[in-house]
């Protein structure tokens, strides 16, 4: 009898193992994941690179050469008011981005898989409690919720990166919780539990590996989020403060150069443009994948 | 009885190309139904009978679908060669289908009577009053009760039957049916609506002179409404036989197999196990070009991996497709004397 | 349906408690201390404390809550403290310019977000299809507020042919009977014959509204594409067809009104999304609204205004939320008629 409920269990946990290798099978033939991939790849490389990629210093100001235009000279792409390369405070800001995204979505993953996993496996009143917690986050709109964190923790990056963290967790939480629910009622867990398995064993080595497919692409999409917000955070004097080449603070500082200086504003922007775009191809690739399996 | 041939498949070949490969669901089939006669099409989940079906109003989306080869003759002329607009033209009107969920299949959104009436003013040229008068007596033919209250429904509000009903008048909204194809019409209904619903495709079929395709897995659906069956195997036919013949005398060890595993009182009365027929259906990926029951068929001679069995032709009525039926007919004289040796 | 609507309802009331008390929780516990930003550097301890004790500021954090909460529940949301008018006022006066720049932005990003959804759809895997997705995708990768300055680069300050920002040319003199300028312009053009108002209220929203509305629509389109394609996948979609009914209307209709069901939860929720949206782009524009006052607020560290906007906001995305939720069950006919 315990062979028979072993072999289901086995071959249950085997059939998910395969969906993985189905899944990349997928996305190969998937154009925007790999496209994705590449600029995910590309900007990652920049980032560790940055100070090979450039003779300038993202910080050292030359008044004389302020707001040079760009394709002219040395400055690719100009410089801005203070006479700082462009380029270079661009190439500069992909390690701030880079770190940003990496430590809002992993303070967003932590305590979202945390929370949704603990919420999700024991139901009942944690269940509710958690539950209506979220809802009342989710009841204020993501950017005042940032804010509102900022606001208490005093504006800086640092500060931003958790505010950001933070606001997402409802989101995995949902997410995690859901899968949760899904895996739970399934026939290998009745068959390891009554194995013997204690209940944390049960959840993170049962289920959570199963109910991880959804994660990808939530994290894959909250990179791309987080910079979008760290942005938005700036523009609003919350986050990034001078003389931080953060993309976002670039932008929100040149809005008095509309007219006169373009390229200060544009530059910025298009990097924020083309990395979060690589986030979002990436995730839209893998959601293609995995979205068919997560309907079964 | 020689009557008049309504559709004929002729050397249909469908695969499906998908990111692993190509997935030969359906190859070199052939396929005859009479006028008012009820085909079945047998076979395990995934051998190709639903392709089939589908190939014939061209319901297959292409891609990844591909009819590879063949002909579909209905009425003289070949569906594949139509252009949408011609299809879409049959489709309802003298080629109907109804299909295994019906809670699916079904739209949500819209009312019973309303997507009846639908199908009225698409084969005639009438008002909505004439067609929703027209459903609620076609909803009588298929003896729906009160059917003047119940075209106000949506369909989350009837019953597994019901809905199914209502898709069989659906399939039935026109002026002439000529074939309907019931896609798996009973799977998913319970076992004493299953026979209400066939029952009344039966009286149907009387009534308008329909033909009927049948698609199942259920043999003992296939013993009650069939008049012909084709058992289908990893996308080819196996055997294929009067109802009666194929019953009495099933000369594929697949068939044999599918029969031995019903559950019947006669046979097995005290007997423990419901015998299952061993092995699983080949990948359609990989699949050669030998006769795809071989890794699980009792007989297996070293001819079968390499290549497809020819038609052997019992009988007028009754054809197999098998090395070893093949070779045990050859070397018989009687087909009775091979019908006891398999039973036992 | 009613048992949904109760359901959802009796959630309200605990969710609104909740959001008024996390946002006066952390705005209160931020640092600062509004007391000495109101009279600025130079004054002396004991005005601060003064100051610090008309405003209540040295009771216990939870006697503040609890006065805060009786004074809510009357609506008074405190005074600010950059302009001393009451917040509710300032709100009151600033929320028909976000409201009427919301309007547009949605009926703006509704119907072309539909409408390449649709065609996406439909021609799937065509250039077209293509086009749209990728143009959406590049939609949604962008900080709105940058995107609204692009504009302002290309279209008001090399190419001339939109205003920069406001909502009305200054020198026309007017008064706003109703807040809403477009509004006012028809009535205007009704009393007077006179268009230049109507004109020049649409001319200013052209810019913000689309900068505004490109994101929504860009999901919009994403979600319409998506969302039908699924449709067309359904079995039923399937049974119409294979009754004849004509593919024109087996897209339009049968399968479009399914479609349009979670089309309309995403684009409840985004209405909430562009009073957010609003923050940035309404200050971008110099529209005065709701989203650049609050700019201003947070800018002057105006803690009262900040509360007050951030609840505001919140309670009123909620509201909205609800009301989609009974749309919904409204438009569902298998919630309806549960």
């Amino acid at each position: 009898m315990n062979t028979e409920i072993k072999e289901i269990a086995i071959e249950e946990g085997s059939e998910k193992n395969s969906l993985f290798r189905e899944a990349f099978f997928q996305l190969k033939d998937n154009k925007s994941a790999i496209i994705g991939f590449i600029i995910i790849v590309g900007f990652i490389l920049m980032a560790f690179l940055a100070p090979w990629l450039t003779p300038f210093e993202p910080n050292s100001q030359d008044i004389s050469i302020r707001k040079a235009p760009p394709f002219v000279s040395s400055h690719i792409l100009g410089t801005d008011d203070l006479g700082r390369d462009l380029l270079t405070r661009i190439i500069y800001g992909s390690r701030i981005s880079l770190v940003i995204g990496t430590i809002s979505v992993g303070i967003s993953l932590t305590f979202g898989i945390f929370i949704g996993l603990i919420s999700g496996f024991y139901g009942g009143w944690v269940d509710r409690i958690v539950m209506r917690f979220i809802d009342i986050m989710l009841a204020i709109p993501y950017v005042l919720l940032t804010i509102v964190i900022v606001a208490l923790l005093g504006p800086s990056l640092v500060n931003a990166m958790i505010a950001i963290g933070v606001s997402q967790i409802p989101q995995y939480a949902r997410v995690v919780r859901a899968s949760v629910l899904a895996e739970k009622e399934n026939d290998y867990i009745t068959a390891e539990r009554s194995l013997g398995a204690s209940n944390s064993e049960l959840m993170f080595k049962s289920i959570l590996p199963n109910s991880i497919a959804p994660i990808f692409v939530q994290a894959t999409l909250g990179v791309g989020n987080a910079i979008l917000s760290s942005a938005a955070l700036s523009f609003l004097g919350l986050g990034a403060q001078p003389p931080t080449s953060e993309w976002g603070l670039m932008i929100a500082s040149s809005r008095e150069f509309v007219t006169s200086a373009w390229w200060i504003v544009t530059f910025p922007g298009v990097a924020v443009l083309l990395t979060v775009l690589g986030f979002n191809l990436l995730a839209d690739g893998l959601r293609d994948v995995l979205d068919p399996r997560m309907k079964d | 009885m020689n009557k008049d041939i309504l559709l004929s498949m002729e050397d249909i070949s469908v695969s499906f190309y998908t990111h692993r490969g190509i997935v030969k669901a359906v190859r070199n089939l052939n396929l005859q139904i009479k006028k008012g006669d009820t085909l079945a099409l047998v076979g395990e989940s995934g051998c190709g009978k639903s392709v089939t079906a589908h190939t014939i109003n061209q319901l297959i989306p292409m891609p990844p679908g591909k009819i590879e080869s063949g002909k579909v003759i209905f009425e003289g002329r070949d569906l594949l060669e139509l252009d949408d607009k011609e299809i879409a033209a049959l489709r309802g009107d003298r080629i109907s289908m109804i299909f295994q969920e019906p809670m699916t299949s079904l739209n949500p959104v819209f009312r019973i009577g309303d997507q009846i009436a639908d199908v009225f003013m698409a084969h005639y040229n009438i008002k909505k009053e004439e067609a929703l008068e027209k459903t609620i007596k076609l909803l009588e033919m298929v003896k729906i009760p009160a059917p003047e209250r119940r075209i106000k429904d949506y369909p989350h509000q009837l019953s597994g039957g019901m809905r199914q009903r209502a898709m069989i008048a659906m399939a039935l909204a026109s002026p002439e049916p000529g074939l309907l194809i019931a896609d798996e019409p009973t799977t998913a209904l319970d076992v004493t609506i299953q026979a209400q619903i066939l029952r009344l495709i039966y009286e149907l079929k009387q009534d308008i002179n329909m033909s009927v395709l049948l698609i199942t897995h259920d043999m003992g659906v296939v013993a009650e409404t069939a008049d012909r069956v084709i058992v289908m195997y990893a996308g080819r036919k196996m055997e294929e036989a009067d109802v009666y013949s194929l019953f009495e005398n099933p000369s594929h060890p697949y068939t044999q197999g599918l029969l031995n595993s019903l559950p019947s009182n006669e046979k097995y009365a005290g007997a423990n196990r419901l015998e299952a027929i061993k092995g699983t259906i080949p990948d359609l990926l990989t699949i050669g070009n030998g006769c795809p029951f071989e890794n699980r068929c009792p007989h297996a001679m070293p001819i079968c991996r390499e290549s497809f069995p020819e038609e052997t032709k019992l009988d007028d009525d009754h054809s197999v497709w098998c090395h070893y039926t093949g070779e045990k007919d050859v070397s018989q004289s009687s087909k009775g004397d091979i019908a006891d040796q398999e039973k036992e | 349906m009613l048992k949904y609507i109760l359901k959802r309802l009796s959630l309200l009331i605990p969710t609104l408690f909740g959001v008024i008390t996390i946002v006066f929780f952390m705005i209160a516990l931020s640092p600062g201390d509004p007391a000495r930003v109101m009279l600025g550097e130079r004054a002396t301890a004991a005005s601060i404390e003064k100051l610090r004790h008309e405003l209540g500021l040295d009771k216990p954090l939870y006697v503040q809550y609890g006065l805060y909460l009786k004074r809510v529940v009357k609506l008074d949301l405190g005074k600010s403290i950059k302009s001393g008018q009451k917040v509710s006022e300032e709100i009151r006066d600033h929320l028909p310019a976000t409201v009427e720049l919301a309007i547009w932005a949605m009926i703006f990003s509704t119907s072309v977000g539909i409408f390449l959804g649709v065609l996406s759809a439909t021609r799937k895997n065509s250039w077209i299809d293509f086009g749209s997705m990728a143009g959406a995708l590049v939609g949604v990768s962008m900080p709105v507020f940058w995107l609204a300055l692009v504009f302002i680069m290309i279209f008001s300050v090399k190419l001339d042919l939109f205003p920069t920002g406001g909502r009305m040319n200054i020198r026309y003199y007017f008064t706003s009977i109703s807040g809403f300028y477009v509004l006012d312009g028809f009535i205007t053009l009704f009393k007077s014959g006179d268009p230049k108002v109507l004109l020049s209220a649409l001319h200013h929203l052209v810019l913000p509204a689309i900068a505004l509305g490109t994101i929504p629509l860009a999901i919009t389109a994403r979600i319409t594409r998506s969302s039908l394609l699924e449709v067309l996948n359904q079995d039923y979609i399937k049974t119409a067809r294979s009754a004849g009914i004509k593919e024109k209307r087996v897209i339009y209709i049968y399968a479009l009104k399914n479609a349009l069901l979670p089309i309309i939860t995403v684009v409840g929720l985004q209405v909430g999304m562009l009073m957010a949206g609003a923050i940035l782009t309404e200050t971008v524009f110099s529209w005065p609204g709701i989203g650049k006052w609050l700019y201003h607020a947070i800018e002057a560290r105006d803690y009262p205004a900040v509360q007050g906007g951030i609840i505001f906001i919140s309670i009123t995305f909620v509201l909205i939320n609800l009301l989609v939720d009974i749309l919904y069950s409204v438009v569902n006919p298998k919630i309806r008629l549960s």
